[in-house]
């Protein structure tokens, strides 16, 4: 299948990237390239595959259910746009 | 010196036939000599190398040097790395600076090793030509007109070229085994889970591992000895006893089956990199290794199964980048959404868009079934193939990619060109398997050619010992590109 232009620009919309209107006819070629690509996948007989989601068949680890981490938040957000006594600064989203 | 391996540079140390100052310099000399033209590093800070080789020196004296004290090393620039630049050559990471070091870059850390600077990359790791770095492409020293394959392009350029002893590379798809091959080196990728990922920028966690990359497979060896060993800080690390592989390299070929896909020697293999493989079978045959012949029915679906999970992944993944809490933020926006769309506009490239783009649609409603999940269906088939194969012989040989280096610019025009590239790297890390290259000879056009050995789970002992004991019989990875010589 191809996507339309309108279903590149929900997608984007989703994904939070603006797409510049000279953009979407490359980007448009691009992707159904790759879709074109993928397609191939849905032939494949996989009746009573089991998904794999992960490269080894392990169990998760847990650990004790304890606070291990100390307060870095000064060392973390010093790295950070914007911010102001201790919070991340964005623009307002409440009136 | 620049020629020497890992191993017989440990031995200079330690016989104090040389100084990791002196090493360190070199190293920085030649990397203001070379990289000019060939852009392998993004960050080279000369002042912290030679303060990390006085303090190995130091450290020698006192009697409490290990193999890698004073190796001088370059990392890829998708490790976090404290008081540097880790930009995943991107726009959207190009000044921030870590507050906090990988568990692979500790490592090297604890083992006394000189970091000498972070390697150049295809942003975010997404490509396989080096060619999306916002810092400009890598070039391959053994023709500056040629990419030198990626992810892991500057990492494996800088060893290639001479200008670092040995590298850290990562591998999703084949990004340290691929630029290994083009620039005529060796690399590792190991089992998933063997390396901690902690502080590995990610890219599809369920693929991305670190390895090495270096001019033998001992080298190879004696890195991994530093990088592999349980992290409980990475979910996915394996708890397992440690091993030391550069002991187990002595390798008894006569009982060893090599097995020989049929979909690794067909059609779309250029005939320079066929010959050169064949050459290799011929040489293990020699040896008294025999040879099985296998099939890997769905190993062809391995590049739309990985260009499904790898976008998925990363369209999760990188959505941390909002411009909130590190990172590129946009100049001007509207409200807090227009601020979030800008800022990725503006700090990713077209590859990293158009794959997030990709991982968005095929995990999106209506879609996930018949894309997503029907993916990870085909890929548990092609660990299946693996699951049997191994059942008849002990690793898996063949060529690393379907041809030696391309012209820069020859494939960013179509995306799938591009991704064809990792056709025979692909497979291994969507098993979980770990894969290395090492060069097995030189094209027509005088381009080295990558021979590519795939084990079972944790087996990286028998592929290095294999690999050794090819290369104590040949000298494809002691040659220097010709356009820097030494």
């Amino acid at each position: 299948m191809s996507l339309s232009h309108d279903q590149i620009r929900r997608i984007a919309r989703l994904a939070r990237i603006a797409i510049a209107p000279g953009e979407a006819d490359a980007l448009a070629a691009r992707l159904n390239r790759v879709l074109a690509l993928v397609e191939e996948l849905r032939a494949v007989d996989t009746a009573g595959i089991e998904p794999m989601a992960h490269a080894l068949e392990v169990v998760q680890r847990l650990r004790p259910d304890e606070a291990t981490e100390p307060d870095r938040h000064e060392l973390y957000q010093s790295v950070a746009p914007a911010v102001q006594d201790g919070l991340y600064l964005v623009p307002k989203v409440i009136e | 010196m620049l020629n020497a391996t890992l191993a017989e540079l440990s031995a200079a140390l330690a016989a104090k036939r040389t100084s990791s100052l002196e090493l360190t310099r070199a190293c920085l000399e030649r990397i203001e000599r070379l990289d000019g033209t060939l852009n392998a590093f993004i960050t080279v800070d000369e002042a912290r190398a030679l303060e990390d080789a006085r303090r190995a020196d130091a450290r020698r004296a006192q009697g409490d040097a290990g193999r890698l004290t004073g190796i001088p090393l370059a990392h890829k620039d998708i490790l976090c790395t404290r008081g540097l630049p880790t930009t995943c050559g991107s726009k959207m990471l190009a000044k921030f600076v870590s507050p906090y070091d990988a568990h692979v870059i500790e490592r090297f850390d604890a083992a006394g090793a000189v970091l000498l600077g972070k390697c150049n990359m295809d942003e975010f790791a997404m490509g396989s030509s080096s060619e999306t770095s916002h810092f400009g492409p890598v070039r391959n020293p053994w023709d500056a007109r040629l990419v030198p394959g990626g992810s892991s392009g500057g990492s494996a350029t800088a060893v290639a070229a001479r200008m670092a002893p040995a590298a850290t590379g990562t591998d999703t798809g084949g990004s340290i085994r691929q630029p290994a091959a083009l620039t005529g080196v060796c690399g590792l990728k190991p089992t998933y889970g063997l390396v901690s990922r902690y502080g590995l920028v990610a890219f599809a966690s369920s693929l991305d591992q670190a390895g090495p990359i270096g001019k033998s497979a001992e080298d190879l060896a004696l890195m991994l000895e530093v990088m592999a060993g349980f992290d409980p800080r990475d979910s996915t690390s394996v708890d397992r006893p440690q091993q030391r592989y550069s002991q187990e390299l002595d390798l008894d070929l006569k009982s060893l089956r090599i097995g020989l896909p049929k979909e690794y020697f067909g059609e779309g293999i250029e005939p320079g990199v066929r010959r050169a493989v064949e050459e290799a079978v011929r040489w293990f045959a020699a040896q008294g290794a025999s040879t099985v012949e296998l099939e890997l029915p769905n190993a062809r679906l391995g590049v739309p199964v990985y260009y499904v999970i790898a976008p998925a992944e990363a369209s999760s993944n990188l959505s941390r980048f909002d411009g909130v809490r590190y990172g590129h933020r946009a100049a001007e926006f509207a409200d807090l959404i227009d601020m979030y769309c800008r800022t990725r506009a503006e700090g990713f490239g077209t590859e990293v868009k158009q794959r997030i783009l990709v991982g968005t649609y095929v995990l999106s409603h209506g879609y996930y079934d018949a894309y997503y999940l029907q993916a990870q269906k085909v890929r548990r088939l092609i660990a299946r193939d693996f699951d049997l194969a191994f059942k008849k012989c002990d690793l898996i040989l063949g060529p690393t990619a379907p041809s030696t280096a391309f012209a820069i610019g020859a494939k960013t025009e179509d995306p799938v060109q591009m991704y064809l590239n990792d056709i025979f790297t692909i497979p291994a890390p969507l098993a979980g398997l770990p894969a290395l290259s090492i060069p097995c000879g030189f094209d027509e056009r005088g381009l080295p050619v990558g021979l590519q050995l795939t084990g079972a789970h944790f087996s990286e002992a028998r592929l290095l010992g294999a690999a050794h004991r090819y290369q104590q019989a040949s000298d494809w990875h002691l040659r220097v590109p010709k356009e820097t010589p030494l």
